[in-house]
C-alpha cells in the first residue's frame, strides 16, 4: 500500500483498537462499578467531593443536571474574563504580552468554554502562560461537561423508568480524574519524547544561519498539547496550531494527536453499548458515522493527493499532491486525513491551512461540520447523533405500522418538538449568520482574503466552525473585529448548551414512560436497515439545507476553478 | 350496504370534492395545516408580484411567466384540498347510507306518568324520541332508534346495517338486549328503552368525525405535524438567507424562484395528504363496519400488542358438539344412546341437540311416559328427566358424581379415565347417569374455525401476542389453545380475569386489545387500550369501548389492527416518499437559480432541463401534480404485510425511499420536455 494512505489508515485502525478498552473501562466508570484504578482514585475523588461540598450519591432530575451545569459555566466564563483580561498584571507573563479587549476575551473564553476554540487571537503574543493555564482548565472541563451530558443520556435510555438520573457532579469528575486527566499524562510523555517543549521560562532567543537574532516563543506546550486533542478541544498553544513544529514536532506525535483526538468520541459510542449492554448499537451508531466519515474523507484524499490542476499547468512538479499551505512533514494524505478527522470530530486543530485545500475539499470539511454527528465532540457528538436517530426512528416506526419508539420508549410531539428544534438550530445559525456578514458587506468585507465565492466560503466555513463548536478556521479572515467576535461568540453560546439541553431533555422525558418490550412488530434501532435509514435523514436534514449555501460557496469555486 | 359499491372516485363526490377545495382555502381552514398554510401564504405573495409587475415592475422576470407560477401554485393548494375534500365525501357517503336507515319512522312511544308506564300509547316521529323515552316494536316494525330491550324478545332483520340477511334474537336482561335504529322486528313483541339522544348515536359521532366539524388530530398526527413543520421552518431559513447569500455573489434572484424553490422543498405532498389519511382509516373502518369513536383508536390499533379474543365464535366454530358415546361396562352403547336422547329431547342448548343429531335416532320413536324436563342450571351443572321409574341426568363429571354418591354409586375407574382423556384432548365430557348408576359418557368437541390458525400466525408476525379466553377448564383450554395456535389462554374466566389479565399486561408496556358484548365485559372494555363492543351488546358494553362492531364477528378485531397499521404505514412512507422528493427538486432548481450568474454552476444540471425558467416551472408542477397522484394510495393506504419489522422497513424504504430520489428526477425531466415547447 501506499505509505501516504498506509499512515492515515493505521490512524484510524490504532484508534479503534485502543477506544474498545477503554469505552468499556468508561461504561464501568459511568456505572460506579469498581475497576483497577479505583484504589488511586476514590480518594482523589473523595477530597474533591469534601472541598466542594457536593454529595455524589444524591440523586438529581435532567432539570437539576441541566442547572449544574449551566451554573458551573457561569463561575468558568466569568472568572475566565477576570483572567484573560487583567493577564498583562498577573504572574506568569514573561512575555509581557497584554490583557485582551473585553471583545477578544469575551470571544475566547466563549469559545473555550463551549468546547470550541475559535481562536481570533495567536497564542504567542495574545496570552500570558496564566492565560494558556486557564484556557488548558478550560480545555479539560469543557470535555468532561459534554461526557457528563451525554453520561446522563446513557443513564436514560435503561429500560427503566427513571425520574432521576444519576448525579451530575459524579459522572463530571469521574470524567476528569479517571478518564481525561490520566490519559492526558500518558500523552504528555510522548509529545515530550519527541521534543515538544515544556517551560515556564518565557521567549528563547535563537541565532539563525544567517546571523540574526530572533526571539521564539516556547511555554508549557508538552502539558497544553494532549487535553487539545483529546478533549477534542482543538484551542492551539500557538497560532499556527499544530501546523507549529512546537506542537506538533513530527509524523509520529501528529499520529498521536490523531489518534488522542478520535479517542474519545470512539470509546463514547463503545461505552454506550457496554453501559446499556446492547453492543448491536453501538455498532450501528459506529458503523453509521464511519460511512459518513468515510464518504467525506475518501474524496478529500483523493483530491488533495491528485495535486492543484493549475500549479500543474505551470510546469512544476505536483507528484505529493497539493502542498500549498501543509507541512512536508505530514504531505498531502495525512494532511487530508487530519482536517476530515479534526472538522467532523469538533476539534478544530489543524495541521495545514483549510483555506488552501481544493475547493471541493474544503466543502467536505465544511459539511463535516454541517452534520456535527459523525463522531463528533466529546460526549456531545452522541447528543447529536441522538437527536438525527430520535428523527429517523419517528419516521421508519411509522413506516413499519407502529407509532414510534426508541429503545422501548414512545416517541410524542413533546420529543418531537425538542428534536426539531435542536435539528433547525444548526442551520439557522449558520445560514443567518452568513447571510447577515453577506447582507452587510461594510462589516465583513474587508476582512476576506479572497473575493467571490471562496471569500463566502470563508464567511460561511467561520459559522459553520462556531456553529458545529469546531473552532478550525478558514484561515485568511481577519477575524479579530467587534463583528466577528460578538457575533460568533454569540452562535457558539446557543449553539453549545441548547444541543446539550435538548437531547438530554429528551432522554429524561423518555425515560419517565414505562418500558415497551419489545415484539417481532417493533422497529429493531440496532440494525443495518435502521442506520441506513439515520444516515439518510442526516444526510436530507443536514446537508441538504446547505446545498444553496455550498453552491455558492466551494461549488461554485470549484466549477470556476 | 355493501362495502365494495364505492368506487375511488364517484362522479357525485367528485363533485362535492372539487367544490370544497375551493371552501377550504379560507385562511382559517388552512391554518390548521401549517405547511399548506405557509404555501398560501406563498402564492399570496405571487399574487402581489404579479400585480406588482402589471404596475411596471422590471426585476421580476415577465408577468405571464410569474403568472404561470402563482396559478400552479393555487393548483398545489387546490390539490391538497381535494385530497382532503374527497376522503371526506367518501367518508360521508358511506356514512350516510347508515344514515338512511336512520330516516323518519314513526314511533308508538309508551307514556309514562312518573316512573309507570301506562298502556297509552302514543305515535310520534323518531326524531322526537329522547333518552330514556320508552318505545313498542312489533312485527313489521322498523326500530325507530337505538336502544336496549326492557322487555320482551324478538328476532330482528339487522341486514340494513350489517349485511348479513339471517334473523338475530335480541331479548331483554342478557348481553343481547341492544337494538339498532332502522333494523326491522321480524317477529314477537318487545319494549325498549331509547338509549341516546337524537344526533348523538355512535354513527352520528362517526359523521362528525368524518366531516371534519370534531376531528381532532391524533397524538401521533400532531408529532407528525410537528415534524413537517419543522421542516418547513429549515426550508424557511433556507430560502430567506439564500437571497443575501445570492446578492453577494452578484447572482441575483427573483422573488419567483425563490417562492418556487421554497414550497417544492417543504413537504407538501404529506403535508397535503395528511388529514386525507386520517379520515380514510377511519373510513376504512367504517367499511370494515366498524365504528370508532375517535381517530385515536383506529391509531392505538396499530400499536396492539396484546389481543384478547373469546373462544367461542371467534376461535371455534359457535358451540360444542357431541363427537362419541361411551357406555360404561357392562353397558350397551345402544342402551346409552337411548338415555342420551331422552335426557336431551327437550334441550334446546346446542349441545343437546348435537347429541341428538348424533345419535341419528328420532326422538319420538321413543315413547316414554309423563317425561318432566329438568333444565340445565349454574347450581346442578346437569340436566336430564324424570319419568315412571327412571331419572335420567346427564352432566360435568363432578356434578353426576355427587347424584351418584346419594346412592352410593361411584364413577366407574374406565369411566373415570375416559373422562380425563376427553378433557386432555380439549373435548368435554358428559356424563350420563341412569337411576343414579353412570351408564357412560358422551364426548363435546370443540370445532376451531377453517383458516384461524393461519390468521394466528399472521398476528404473530406482526408481533402480537394473542390470548384465549374461556369458560373451559384449564386441561381444555390448553388443547384448543395449542391447536388454534394462541400464545395463551385464559381458562375459566370470569369477568374480573379479564381485567386482571389487561392490567398486568399494561402494567408491563404492552398495549391491549379485546371484543366484548356483555355489561360485565365493560370494565374490562374500558380498561383495554382497544375495546370494540360488538353492536348485538348492552349499552354499557358499547358505552366502554372505543369502537363498535355492526357486524358483531369476534374476528374483526384482527382487520382493526391491520387498518390501524396501514394508516400508521401510510403515513411514513409518504412523509419518506415527499421528503426524498427534496434531492431531484434541489438539482432541478438550484442551478437555475444561479445558472445565468455563474454559467459554470451548468454542471449541476444533471437532468439536462431546458432552461432556467422551465427547470422552475417543471419542479413546481411535478410538486403540484404528485399530490393528486398519491391521492389513491393515501385513500386505501399502503399495504401491511406481516414479514417483519426491519423487513418491512427495509421493503418501504426501497419503495418510497429510493423510489421517492428517482421518480421526480423522471418526473421533472418528463414536464421539462412538455413545457419547454411553449417557453
Amino acid at each position: 500500500m501506499n505509505t501516504a494512505i498506509l499512515g492515515p489508515v493505521l490512524m484510524f485502525l490504532a484508534t479503534i483498537v485502543l477506544a474498545l478498552p477503554l469505552g468499556k473501562y468508561m461504561a464501568k466508570v459511568y456505572r460506579n462499578e469498581p475497576t483497577f484504578l479505583n484504589r488511586v482514585f476514590n480518594p482523589i475523588d473523595r477530597f474533591l467531593f469534601k472541598i466542594s461540598g457536593v454529595d455524589p450519591g444524591r440523586e438529581q432530575s435532567w432539570q437539576q443536571q441541566m442547572l449544574a451545569l449551566l451554573t458551573i459555566n457561569v463561575v468558568w466564563f466569568l472568572l475566565g474574563m477576570l483572567v484573560l483580561m487583567n493577564q498583562g498584571r498577573l504572574p506568569l507573563n514573561p512575555d509581557h504580552n497584554p490583557g485582551q479587549s473585553a471583545y477578544l476575551a469575551f470571544n475566547t473564553v466563549i469559545s473555550f468554554l463551549v468546547n470550541c476554540n475559535l481562536q481570533h487571537y495567536s497564542g504567542e503574543s495574545g496570552l500570558s502562560y496564566l492565560g494558556q493555564l486557564y484556557l488548558m482548565f478550560l480545555q479539560f472541563v469543557t470535555a468532561a461537561t459534554g461526557m457528563a451530558a451525554a453520561v446522563t443520556v446513557f443513564y436514560a435510555l435503561q429500560k427503566d423508568t427513571l425520574s432521576t438520573l444519576g448525579n451530575f457532579y459524579n459522572f463530571f469528575v469521574r470524567s476528569l480524574t479517571r478518564i481525561l486527566i490520566p490519559i492526558s499524562v500518558i500523552i504528555a510523555l510522548i509529545f515530550l519524547a519527541r521534543g515538544m517543549p515544556m517551560t515556564f521560562a518565557g521567549k528563547s532567543r535563537m541565532q539563525t544561519l544567517q546571523g540574526d537574532t530572533v526571539q521564539v516563543s516556547t511555554g508549557p506546550v508538552a502539558a497544553f498539547v494532549p487535553i487539545k486533542h483529546l478533549g477534542t478541544n482543538g484551542g492551539g498553544f500557538f497560532g499556527a496550531n499544530s501546523a507549529h513544529p512546537f506542537e506538533n514536532p513530527d509524523y509520529l506525535s501528529n499520529m498521536v494527536a490523531m489518534v488522542s483526538q478520535m479517542l474519545i468520541p470512539f470509546a463514547m459510542i463503545f461505552a454506550l453499548g457496554y453501559f446499556l449492554k446492547n453492543r448491536k448499537l453501538s455498532l450501528m451508531i459506529f458503523g453509521v458515522m464511519t460511512a459518513g466519515f468515510i464518504a467525506l474523507l475518501i474524496p478529500t484524499m483523493l483530491q488533495e493527493m491528485k495535486g492543484n490542476p493549475h500549479i500543474a499547468q505551470m510546469g512544476i512538479d505536483n507528484a505529493l499532491g497539493a502542498m500549498e499551505g501543509k507541512e512536508v512533514r505530514f504531505g498531502a494524505a495525512s494532511s487530508a486525513f487530519w482536517s476530515i478527522a479534526t472538522t467532523v470530530i469538533s476539534t478544530g486543530s489543524v495541521n495545514a491551512m483549510h483555506d488552501s485545500f481544493m475547493p471541493l475539499s474544503g466543502m467536505n470539511q465544511m459539511l463535516a461540520m454541517m452534520t456535527n454527528c459523525f463522531y463528533g465532540g466529546c460526549g456531545v457528538g452522541i447528543l447529536n447523533f441522538f437527536i438525527f436517530m430520535i428523527l429517523a426512528v419517528f419516521i421508519s416506526g411509522l413506516m413499519v405500522g407502529r407509532t414510534p419508539e426508541f429503545m422501548g420508549k414512545k416517541i410524542e410531539a413533546r420529543e418531537m418538538k425538542i428534536a426539531m428544534i435542536i435539528a433547525l438550530l444548526h442551520p439557522f445559525l449558520i445560514l443567518a449568520g452568513t447571510a447577515l456578514s453577506a447582507a452587510f458587506p461594510a462589516l465583513t468585507l474587508s476582512t476576506l482574503n479572497n473575493p467571490g465565492a471562496h471569500g463566502l466560503s470563508e464567511i460561511l466555513y467561520e459559522y459553520t466552525s462556531a456553529a458545529a463548536n469546531n473552532g478550525s478556521g478558514f484561515e485568511g479572515l481577519g477575524d479579530n473585529t467587534p463583528w466577528w467576535n460578538i457575533s460568533t461568540g454569540v452562535v457558539l453560546l446557543l449553539a453549545r448548551f441548547l444541543p446539550i439541553i435538548g437531547p438530554v431533555a429528551i432522554a429524561g422525558s423518555l425515560a419517565a414512560k414505562k418500558y415497551i418490550p419489545e415484539s417481532s412488530g417493533t422497529l429493531k434501532t440496532d440494525t443495518g436497515t435502521f442506520g441506513l435509514m439515520v444516515l439518510a435523514v442526516i444526510a436530507l436534514v443536514a446537508a441538504l439545507s446547505f446545498f444553496p449555501a455550498l453552491t455558492l460557496g466551494p461549488i461554485a469555486d470549484y466549477f470556476s476553478f | 350496504m355493501n362495502p365494495n359499491t364505492t368506487t375511488l372516485f364517484q362522479k357525485d363526490l367528485l363533485h362535492k370534492a372539487l367544490k370544497q377545495s375551493f371552501v377550504k382555502l379560507h385562511p382559517r381552514t388552512l391554518f390548521r395545516n401549517p405547511i399548506m398554510f405557509t404555501v398560501e401564504i406563498g402564492t399570496a405573495i405571487m399574487l402581489f408580484v404579479c400585480a406588482w409587475i402589471a404596475w411596471g415592475a422590471k426585476a421580476q422576470g415577465s408577468l405571464s411567466y410569474n403568472c404561470t407560477i402563482f396559478l400552479v401554485l393555487l393548483l398545489t393548494l387546490l390539490f391538497a384540498n381535494f385530497a382532503e375534500a374527497i376522503a371526506e365525501a367518501r367518508g360521508k357517503a358511506q356514512t350516510d347510507s347508515l344514515r338512511k336507515t336512520r330516516e323518519e319512522t314513526p314511533a308508538r312511544l309508551i307514556r309514562a306518568i312518573g316512573e309507570v308506564y301506562m298502556g297509552e300509547i302514543t305515535i310520534v316521529p323518531s326524531s322526537q324520541l329522547k333518552k330514556g323515552d320508552v318505545f313498542l316494536c312489533e312485527a313489521g316494525d322498523i326500530i325507530p332508534t337505538d336502544g336496549e330491550i326492557i322487555e320482551g324478545l324478538a328476532t330482528i332483520d339487522e341486514s340494513a346495517i350489517t349485511g348479513e340477511s339471517a334473523p338475530v334474537i335480541r331479548e331483554s336482561g342478557g348481553d343481547k338486549s341492544s337494538v339498532t335504529g332502522g333494523t326491522k322486528v321480524l317477529s314477537d313483541k318487545i319494549k325498549v328503552r331509547v338509549s341516546t339522544e337524537a344526533g348523538e348515536s355512535f354513527l352520528d359521532k362517526m359523521i362528525a368525525l368524518v366531516e371534519g366539524a370534531s376531528r381532532q388530530k391524533t397524538p401521533n398526527e400532531i408529532a407528525l405535524t410537528i415534524l413537517l413543520a419543522g421542516f418547513t421552518l429549515v426550508f424557511i431559513i433556507v430560502t430567506v438567507t439564500l437571497k443575501p447569500l445570492a446578492d453577494y455573489s452578484n447572482a441575483p434572484v427573483t422573488i419567483a424562484t425563490l417562492i418556487a424553490l421554497f414550497v417544492c422543498l417543504i413537504p407538501t405532498t404529506i403535508g397535503g395528504l395528511l388529514s386525507a389519511i386520517g379520515i380514510a382509516g377511519m373510513d376504512r373502518a367504517l367499511r370494515a363496519n366498524v365504528i370508532t369513536k375517535s381517530g385515536k383508536a383506529v391509531e392505538t390499533a396499530g400499536d396492539i400488542d396484546v389481543l384478547l379474543l373469546d373462544k367461542t365464535g371467534t376461535i371455534t366454530i359457535g358451540n360444542r358438539k357431541a363427537t362419541h358415546f361411551y357406555p360404561a361396562a357392562g353397558i350397551e352403547e345402544k342402551h346409552l344412546i337411548k338415555c342420551a336422547v331422552l335426557s336431551s329431547m327437550s334441550d334446546d342448548t346446542p349441545e343437546g341437540k348435537s347429541i341428538i343429531e348424533l345419535a341419528n335416532i328420532d326422538p319420538l320413536s321413543y315413547t316414554i311416559d309423563n317425561p318432566r324436563f329438568i333444565k340445565f342450571t349454574a347450581e346442578t351443572r346437569s340436566s336430564g328427566v324424570d319419568a315412571e321409574g327412571i331419572s335420567i341426568r346427564k352432566g360435568a363429571a363432578d356434578a353426576i358424581k355427587n347424584i351418584v354418591a346419594q346412592e352410593g354409586n361411584i364413577i366407574p375407574p374406565d369411566i373415570a379415565g375416559r373422562v380425563k382423556t376427553i378433557a386432555g384432548n380439549g373435548g368435554t365430557p358428559l356424563v350420563v347417569s341412569e337411576n343414579k348408576a353412570v351408564i357412560g359418557v358422551i364426548e363435546l368437541q370443540d370445532i376451531i374455525k377453517p383458516g384461524i390458525k393461519e390468521r394466528f400466525e399472521r398476528l404473530r408476525k406482526m408481533g402480537i401476542k394473542t390470548v384465549m379466553v374461556t369458560g373451559d377448564n384449564p386441561l381444555t383450554a390448553k388443547f384448543i389453545a395449542e391447536k388454534a395456535g394462541v400464545d395463551d389462554f385464559i381458562a375459566e374466566a370470569r369477568p374480573e380475569d379479564k381485567m386482571n389479565y389487561i392490567r398486568r399486561e399494561q402494567s408491563e408496556g404492552r398495549l391491549v386489545a379485546m371484543m366484548g358484548d356483555g355489561t360485565n365485559d365493560a370494565p374490562a372494555l374500558a380498561q383495554a387500550d382497544v375495546g370494540v363492543a360488538m353492536n348485538s351488546g348492552t349499552q354499557a358494553a358499547k358505552e366502554a369501548g372505543n369502537m363498535v362492531d355492526l357486524d358483531n364477528d369476534p374476528t374483526k378485531l384482527i382487520e382493526v389492527v391491520e387498518i390501524g397499521k396501514q394508516l400508521l404505514m401510510t403515513r411514513g412512507t409518504l412523509t419518506t416518499f415527499s421528503i426524498a422528493n427534496d434531492v431531484a427538486k434541489y438539482f432541478a432548481i438550484i442551478p437555475a437559480l444561479f445558472i445565468t450568474a455563474i454559467p459554470s454552476l451548468r454542471a449541476l444540471n444533471l437532468m439536462r432541463l431546458h432552461s432556467p425558467g422551465s427547470a422552475i416551472l417543471s419542479a413546481v408542477i411535478f410538486n403540484a401534480l404528485i399530490i393528486p397522484l398519491l391521492i389513491p394510495l393515501a385513500l386505501k393506504g399502503v399495504p401491511y404485510k406481516p414479514i417483519g419489522a426491519s423487513a418491512l422497513l427495509r421493503r418501504n424504504l426501497f419503495i418510497y425511499g429510493l423510489g421517492g430520489i428517482l421518480v421526480p428526477f423522471i418526473g421533472i425531466k418528463a414536464i421539462d420536455l412538455i413545457v419547454s415547447l411553449f417557453i
